[in-house]
This record gives C-alpha cells, structure tokens and sequence, in this order.
C-alpha cells in the first residue's frame, strides 16, 4: 500500500499520496487554473511552478476564486 | 460641450454607475442586471473554491473580465492582514491592480475600520496596487487616505445594505471640495433618486449593489440606477438655481389683462 500524507485543501483535511505535488491536486480536482490563486502555507505559489512543489504533512492549501460580492 | 470624462486610475469609462455582483438570485440574473445597467465596473469577492461541487458556476464564465473590469473587493476582512492577504490573492488570479480597500470594524453596522484601512491602503500602494477605498464619510480621513495613496476615495452613503440614501450631504460636499481623485458613494443607497443625489451633490460615481440585486424587479431597477446617475450628472453639470424662501413667478409680471 502506498504511503499516504494528510493535507488541508480548502479547510477540508485529506488524504493523499507521499511524493504528490500541487500540480496533482490541481489536475484531481479539475482546477480551472487561469481562473484561481493558490496558496501553500499562506503563501502564494506561483502557478507555473506547480510540478516542482512536493507537499508534505500538514499543509494547507488554499485555492480561491472570484464569486458574486459587493 | 465639453467632454465629460470619468477617469479612475488613468482608465476612462463611460459609465459612472459601479455595481456589485453579490446577492443576486442566479449568475443569470446578475448578468443581465449589469447588462441593462450599463456598469464597466463590477466588484467581485475572494472566496474558496467549490472542491466537491464541481459543476457550481463560475463567475468569470457569465460575466467576461476582458469586457467587464473586475474590481476586487476585501469584504468580510477585519483586519488590514486579511485584506492584504485577500488583495494579493486577488492580483495573483490574473493581474488585478485595481482593487477595492474594504476593511470592516463591526459586524452589526458593517461600519469601516479605518485605522486599518489607512495602514493597509500605504501598504497596497507601495506594492503597486492602485487603491479604492471603502470609507467612512469623515473629510479628514478621507484626505489622509488621499495622502496615502488611495486612487479613489469611497465613502458610505449610510451602513452596508440599509438602503438608507445619504445621511451626511454635508460631510460629502465638503470631503467633494476638497478633494480632485474620484468620489464614489459607496454603500447604502435604497433607490435610483440616492444616486441621483449623490450625483448631483458633485461624486464622480456611485457603486450600488443590494438595492438593484434585492430590489423586486432588479433589472428595471438596473435600469432606473443607470438613468438617475446619468441625469445627476447632468443636473450637477448644468449647474443648479438657488433655492428662496419666497415664490418667484414662471410668467412675466407685465401685460396681464
């Protein structure tokens, strides 16, 4: 069984597998990348740079958008 | 006649009517409204993605930022470290500069904090951002945040959503006169006559939300918020007579059998 790490994507704490990069969970989760920022422990990631980021236990990411507001 | 120009952060734009995007019924319904209003300028808020609901509409799919200029906006921020967090986030989606300072004090009146509001808007503009500030309709602050950097200065015409009109007519001709950046009412009007009085009180704009997205019929009242602005400006340019205590009559005073 491969080695799993827990995350936090969005407040949400996860499950995923050792060795995944920020890419892999932007492509999981279907991510309209021109249309987000994420953030890796409150910082922002540049999102070209995507697959060279290999997360570790205990992140938190945070991917937003923009929704309907005042 | 003289070319009339609404120039924020050196972009020109037609229209003086800025409205928001939240509150509305469906993406649809928002769309249209901003349509039949005319805005150029829509604020738009931060949030999380949806992760496990995937279908949830996006925004930018109904309202296009290429023909639409999104203003980011920190509502929901206490604090000048989350709105900083949020703005910057903001210009990482896709280079927004110009965003919209909105840090909030108290969650009953929705009033502005405007101790952090200066101290985030010095910040945002060292950091290139070109800044509309959400204030309170106080002149000396509304000149420090002038002196900070702030690109327009944005005071509340009453509390977030009260549609309350202008409270303070007097505060906004002052901070009017003394100040040449853009002066967008910004809160708490109820009906189009309030921004026809905003208008007419001298702003360069008004930015409506709640009053056209919860009014009964929103897109007639997009449309009713479209042609008051345009008619106040109007009124404001041509330049009012002066009121009197006693009538003055229409009819010439002579030749009357």
């Amino acid at each position: 069984m491969k080695k799993k790490i827990k995350i936090k994507l969005n407040g949400k704490l996860k499950a995923i597998n050792y060795n995944s990069t920020l890419f892999n969970i932007v492509q999981k989760n279907k991510i309209p990348l021109t249309k987000v920022a994420i953030e890796l422990n409150q910082e922002i990631v540049d999102k070209k740079k995507l697959k060279s980021i290999n997360l570790k236990n205990n992140d938190k990411i945070e991917i937003v958008h923009f929704i309907g507001g005042g | 006649m003289k070319k009339d120009k609404f120039i924020i952060s050196k972009k020109n734009f037609k229209s003086r009517l800025i409205v928001g995007t939240g509150k509305y019924k469906s993406m649809q319904e928002c769309a249209k409204a901003i349509n039949l209003s005319g805005a150029e300028i829509v604020t738009v808020a931060v949030r999380r993605v949806n992760i496990t609901d995937k279908k949830k509409p996006l925004l930018m799919d109904y309202i296009d930022p290429k023909k639409i200029t999104y203003l980011p906006n920190t509502a929901g921020c206490f604090n000048s470290k989350e709105a900083l967090r949020t703005l910057r986030l903001a210009r990482e989606i896709g280079g927004w500069k110009l965003v919209k300072l909105e840090v909030l004090g108290d969650k009953k009146n929705l009033f502005p904090e405007m101790i952090e509001t200066l101290k985030s808007t010095e910040i945002l503009t060292k950091e290139g951002f070109k800044v509309m500030v959400y204030c309170n309709d106080d002149p000396l602050m509304a000149k420090r945040l002038e002196n900070a950097g702030a690109c327009a200065i944005m005071p509340l015409a009453a509390p977030i959503g009260s549609g309350l009109g202008i409270i303070n007519e007097i505060n906004i001709q002052i901070i009017r006169k003394q100040t040449k950046l853009p002066l967008i009412i910004d809160a708490g009007l109820g009906q189009a006559s309030d921004a026809a009085v905003a208008m007419e009180l001298g702003c360069d704009g008004v930015l409506v939300n709640t009053a056209i997205a919860k009014a009964k019929k929103p897109f007639q009242m997009a449309l009713a918020f479209k042609n008051a602005v345009i008619a106040g400006r109007q009124s404001y340019l041509s330049g009012r007579i002066k009121k009197t205590l006693y009538g003055n009559p229409s009819s010439p005073k002579s030749g009357i059998i």
